[in-house]
């Protein structure tokens, strides 16, 4: 079903100096995944989990660059950036741990859930990263049936 | 309840004069931090905070929520409400502070939501 006619793509360019304009990419995959008809359900888990990785990028990453595949079945994304990297991945997954400086703590975020909520929200989750080279992360969302 | 119960619940001020009042609302949740918005929240409609940044509507967008409260008189400028008119959304502005509010609320039924 799902051949080269039903494939989607999407890129988005995330800002990292415009901490206001972070969640634009995922507001708009969120209204073009309504649009097409998917599932609420998988809707709200691939909006959720690009929203946490974009406001990653804006605050930890300087920005990045975000792909998005879409076919009947699945929703995949690819989030990559060229930022300072994590160097203890095992501890950046763990829930409440966050690097986030207070000015992002006054904005709402760096509780330490982003990384957590994202593997939470997809059926599959990686993540590859090199300190001073940059964090690239591939998740994906299944489309259950209707 | 009603949006429109609410604003007469908190006594609220209606920032987005086009939202729906008459919409249901049954749950509710209180936080200024969105990250824990995003991970407990299941099938709320209402969002009480301090919080007042754009990310608070994305958040709330997310989260297929209708109804943003901002207390302790929180007013959230042209942008903020640009975006949540976008949405159908709507924003309300209590001076009440969030204990009270959320208080206030739960009194009159309404509820978190189930996780």
């Amino acid at each position: 079903m799902a051949d080269a006619q039903d494939k989607i793509l999407l890129e988005y360019q995330v800002p990292g100096d415009d901490f206001t304009r972070a969640g634009e990419a995922s507001a708009d995959l969120k209204a073009r995944l309504k649009t097409l008809g998917f599932p609420a359900a998988s809707v709200r888990k691939a909006a959720i989990s690009l929203y946490e990785g974009e406001i990653n990028l804006a605050i930890h990453a300087g920005g990045g660059k975000i792909r998005v595949e879409l076919t009947p079945a699945r929703i995949e994304m690819w989030l990559d950036d060229e930022g300072p990297g994590i160097p203890d991945i095992a501890l950046a997954m763990s829930e409440g741990y966050s690097t986030a400086p207070d000015e992002v703590r006054s904005l709402g975020f760096g509780a330490g859930m982003g990384l957590p909520n994202m593997k939470k929200y997809t059926d599959e989750f990686e993540i590859a990263s090199e300190v001073g080279r940059g964090t690239h992360i591939r998740m994906a969302v299944d489309i259950g049936p209707a | 309840m009603k949006i429109s119960d609410i604003i007469q619940i908190l006594d609220a001020q209606l920032l987005t004069p086009q939202a729906d009042l008459e919409r249901e609302v049954h749950t509710a949740c209180g936080s200024d931090m969105m990250s824990d918005v995003l991970a407990f929240v299941k099938d709320q409609s209402v969002l009480i905070t301090g919080l007042n940044n754009p990310q608070v509507v994305r958040t709330a967008d997310m989260m297929d929520m209708i109804c943003i409260v901002f207390v302790r008189g929180k007013r959230p400028d042209a942008g903020i409400l640009a975006l949540a008119n976008e949405r159908g959304m709507a924003i309300l502005c209590t001076e009440h502070t969030m204990f009270t509010a959320c208080g206030l609320l739960y009194e009159q039924g309404l509820r978190g939501g189930v996780h």
